[in-house]
């Protein structure tokens, strides 16, 4: 349907004699790779370690064996964007330094993982998996409700700087799924109350419990164990007796 | 991977790969002698290879060459394009050739239908995101990209999907004024980013993201600006990155290429120079493993547009009025005849950088025939102790290659990174892999890799001719010490005394091996060795002295003389190619020819002979300088006897035999003598600091009358100077 819809407006286009422009339907990364002087990123605003985190720093670097600093690099950075709250240009820069690295060396990094964050992000940043397990147990059903009770967009930042919502991929927790993970916590097994609940004790400053939501303590059976129940067979167990 | 390694380097950890290096020394001291030889089998031809050689390499052995975009010969592997995949017996997957050290035994095919396969499958893939713009590509028809996807490549595309996902675009960077992207063609294949980290030592380029989103660029807006960053030009197989002044000029099939040689500094580069219609279109670098490797310079490559501008194209004569008029040849060599002739011996000449050897020696039988020996270079040299006649003084003795061997080089007064860069890209390649130590005397620069500080002040150098300084303990535990003593120092006042100090430093250390040369002097015009070796006089003072009543400029473009060091009545003479300082102080001008035009002698810094070739016809008017000396001496009755190049060349082997060995380094000897003969040399040091002239990278792009005329070259210290503005 789409493509002949294409066709028709590119020649009813080329009839007017305007030119359409090849446009590319690739899916790209949310983020951008090259760095945009913004108010809120450039490398005039003064980034340096608390004193705090100057010692954390010190700690990260004393693990590495001299000749090997280089590695420190991305805990220095975390250490930077959890300072603060996201990895601004001039926090990029003042790792370089610390390391004595160019500071191309540390772009590469910063822009490889994408748990830096490169653009301003909410205090909380809710990431929601949407991969398979966590899909066919309703996870579109959470990013709806996150999406109506925040009011945004996957990709987008509260303009309070409170929340920014990211559509991810498996987080890993799919036996507790679905899950979202808020900064460092991840709260598993919700439901769209659940959800409502996380979002309105973020919201009102409490900190929600992090974990499971439906009464269990990590990934066990919910209720009684269905498998595993009797005691384990003894050696020899399904060897044929003439062995 | 090098990177890593390297960045160990530039941290100057205190794990310095000295002490690696020193670790794998001492582990493979234990095995002793030279590991056993390995056989394998490529494409079932037997080949004996050493223990650690690639399959591509030893493929290469037996003149099979395979197919790659990322490897190169020069840079660390990077293993990444995966197109030098090959079939290895007995091995379930194919293995990327260039990073594979081969195994006892193996039997590699090359040829078989697993690497078929692989090798389509992999330009598959690189043409899924590979624009087909090869029409309106600068790199069409010299692309590997195209030229691979001929060889190796599936001859059907199963690429039906453009109206449906589309291909990759990523947006283009602004490399400076030099190089031109489309980042859309990018491979990824990193030799730009290996080149500039490892090669340039300008650690600008990286990859930013990831998978289908990577890119290759400077992630912040930064230029990438480095005296050698026309390279990754070549460097690049695609069409990503590709000459700025060069785009949409020339295709490559219309082009003619003519192999010459770099003129521009004392290195001598080979380079090809590419003509169309009688025009130089562009300047790319020749492989000599002794002299630039496979790079060369940016002011090299890029500056020939000045080539085209403020060219002198018609002999001119000041009239009365003082202004400088167009005439014709006759008119021009009848008033300079005349005006030599009224001189009788009253006449000097100035060699300025860009005299061929040709010009070099008629200029001096036309003088010496008229009774003058008052024939000097612009550029100075000291003439106390031996002076200018043992050749060993005034040589980069050691060779540019043989920079790349030593584990220590002092640098007296010279900037090599910008005097020499392809000897500063020797110099860093020792460093960074053959643990080089380098130390300076003379004010801070950036070499782009680390070095001691010694400081600017002669005294140090006193000090260390002395044997009181701290630096002359690693000098003589070195086992390939270098002293490089840059030209321009030794032009001083005291530069005599600044030799002799060198000179008594050198002999001071114990190199390991005999022909080791401690002492090398670099120098920064292509024309002072050959106008040394020919007789010429260093520096100008004999013409001050003399005070002649005609000075005849081979192109003197440097301002060595003034008019106001002659007197008013002197006729001054300009044979030279651009009109630039020389010219506009002259009284007659004889338009001469630019080394994209003649065929002609060089010798570079150190003692090579080499030769340009005519790339396209000279403008206008203008003609053979040494032709234009040998009508003027007909005029004047002295006619020189020699009539072809064949003939000068004859006169210029009677001089000096080395001058027509072309490609040959004529080495230097009598170092014992020259170092005696310095002893007596009464000179003091003074204690006005070491100064060089080019200090960065905006001072390097223009520096003689061919830079100087050229758009390219000024765009270039303009992106130098708006760099420094940047905040990245």
């Amino acid at each position: 349907m789409l493509p002949t819809l294409r066709t028709i407006t590119n020649g009813l286009k080329r009839s007017l004699g305007l030119r359409s422009i090849q446009t590319t339907s690739v899916v790209h990364h949310e983020s951008l790779f090259v760095h945009r002087d913004t108010p809120e990123d450039n490398p005039d605003i003064p980034f340096t370690f608390t004193t705090e985190n100057k010692k954390r720093a010190e700690a990260i670097l004393a693990i590495y064996p001299e000749g090997h600093k280089r590695a420190a690099m991305i805990p220095l950075l975390d250490l930077a964007q959890r300072q603060h709250g996201w990895l601004p240009i001039s926090a990029m820069h003042h790792v370089a330094e610390i390391l004595n690295l160019p500071r191309m060396r540390v772009y590469e990094v910063a822009t490889f993982y994408t748990m830096f964050m490169r653009k301003p992000t909410g205090k909380y940043h809710i990431q929601i998996c949407t991969t398979t397990p966590c899909w066919l147990r309703g996870s579109d059903a959470i990013l709806d409700t996150i999406k109506k009770n925040l009011n945004l967009e996957v990709g987008e930042t509260s303009k309070d700087m409170q929340f920014t919502l990211s559509e991810v991929e498996c987080l890993g927790a799919c036996v507790n799924a679905p899950m979202v993970s808020i900064n460092d916590d991840y709260y598993e097994d919700l439901t769209v109350q659940d959800t409502e609940e996380i979002l309105a004790d973020l919201k009102a400053g409490k900190k929600p419990k992090p974990g499971p939501r439906n009464g269990r303590f990590a990934a066990e059976p919910l209720g009684e164990p269905t498998s595993l129940k009797g005691e384990p067979p003894a050696a020899g167990f399904g060897i044929r007796p003439d062995l | 991977m090098l990177r890593t390694t390297l960045g160990k380097v530039l941290t100057g950890g205190s794990l310095s790969p000295k002490r690696v290096t020193a670790v794998v020394r001492a582990a493979s001291s234990q095995t002793g002698k030279k590991p056993e030889q390995i056989e394998v089998f490529i494409d079932d031809i037997p080949v004996k290879v050493d223990p650690g050689t690639t399959v591509l390499q030893a493929a290469a052995m037996i003149g099979i060459e395979i197919p790659r975009f990322c490897y190169h010969e020069r840079l660390a592997v990077a293993g990444n394009c995966r197109m030098c995949l090959v079939e290895v017996e007995k091995s379930p997957k194919p293995v990327a050739a260039c990073a594979m050290p081969v195994m006892k035994g193996w039997r590699i095919k090359t040829d078989s239908e697993m690497t078929k396969k692989a090798r389509e499958g992999i330009m598959e893939f690189l043409l899924i995101n590979h624009p087909l713009d090869c029409p309106i590509c600068d790199q069409g028809g010299e692309c590997d990209l195209q030229d691979q996807s001929m060889a190796f490549g599936s001859d059907r595309s199963r690429f039906v999907d453009i109206d449906h996902t589309g291909k990759r675009a990523v947006e283009d960077k602004d490399l400076g004024p030099l190089i031109k992207t489309v980042m859309t063609r990018c491979i990824h294949c990193t030799r730009c980013i290996r080149f500039a980290s490892e090669v340039a030592g300008v650690d600008d380029l990286g990859t930013t993201g990831r998978g289908n989103d990577m890119q290759i660029g400077t992630y912040v807006e930064k230029m990438f600006l480095s005296e050698l960053s026309g390279n990754v030009i070549d460097l690049c197989p695609v069409g990503a990155l590709t000459s700025k002044p060069y785009s949409f000029t020339a295709r490559p099939w219309e082009i003619r290429k003519i192999d010459s040689i770099d003129v521009l500094d004392a290195v001598g580069s080979n380079i090809v120079v590419s003509s169309r219609t009688g025009e130089v279109m562009r300047i790319m670098p020749r492989v000599n493993e002794e002299i630039n490797e496979e790079w060369i310079a940016d002011k090299s490559r890029f500056s020939y547009d000045g080539l085209k501008r403020q060219r002198l194209i018609t002999p001119m004569l000041r009239d009365n009025t003082g202004e400088l008029k167009p005439v014709d040849w006759e008119a021009a060599l009848l008033t300079v005849a005349k005006q030599i002739r009224n001189a009788g011996s009253s006449i000097g000449a100035v060699a300025g950088g860009f005299a061929d050897a040709e010009v070099l020696v008629a200029v001096k039988d036309l003088l010496n025939y008229l009774g003058s020996e008052a024939l000097c270079t612009e550029h100075t040299f000291p003439l106390d102790g031996s002076g200018t006649d043992l050749r060993s003084s005034y040589l980069l003795n050691n060779g540019i290659a043989g920079a790349e061997e030593a584990d220590f080089v002092l640098l007296v007064g010279t900037n090599p990174r910008f005097e020499a860069p392809l000897l500063n890209s020797r110099l860093r390649k020792a460093y960074v892999h053959n643990e080089l130590d380098v130390a300076l005397i003379g004010p801070k620069v950036d070499l782009r890799y680390q070095y001691q500080h010694l400081g600017d002040s002669p005294s140090i150098l006193q000090q260390l001719a002395n044997g009181q300084h701290e630096v002359n303990k690693k000098l003589k535990a070195a086992k390939k010490p270098l002293i490089i003593v840059g030209s321009e120092v030794l032009a001083r006042p005291d530069g005599s005394a600044i030799l002799a100090a060198a000179q008594k430093l050198s002999a001071s250390t114990s190199p390991e091996e005999q022909n080791w040369r401690v002492l090398n002097v670099l120098h920064k015009v292509a024309s002072q060795v050959a106008a040394l070796d020919i007789g010429y006089t260093p520096g100008v003072d004999r013409i001050r002295e003399l005070n002649p009543k005609v000075l005849l400029l081979l192109g003197a473009d440097d301002g060595a003389i003034e008019k106001s060091d002659l007197p008013n009545d002197s006729f001054i003479i300009y044979l030279g190619h651009h009109g630039d300082h020389g010219a506009s102080i002259a009284d007659a001008i004889l338009p001469g020819v630019a080394y994209t035009e003649k065929q002609a002698t060089y010798v570079n810094t150190e003692g090579r002979a080499q030769q340009t070739l005519v790339a396209v016809s000279p403008p206008g008017r203008a003609r053979d300088d040494w032709k234009i000396i040998r009508a003027l001496s007909e005029l004047l009755g002295a006619k020189l006897p020699y009539d072809n190049l064949n003939e000068i060349r004859d006169r210029l082997e009677e001089v000096a035999p080395h001058l027509t060995k072309y490609g040959e380094a004529e080495t230097a000897n009598y170092f014992k003598q020259a170092q005696e003969l310095s002893k007596g040399i009464k000179t003091q040091l003074d204690n006005s600091p070491f100064d060089v002239k080019l200090k960065e990278l905006s001072d390097y792009f223009m520096t003689d009358s061919i830079s100087r005329a050229s758009p390219t070259m000024a765009k270039c210290v303009q992106a130098v100077l708006k760099q420094k503005q940047s905040k990245f």
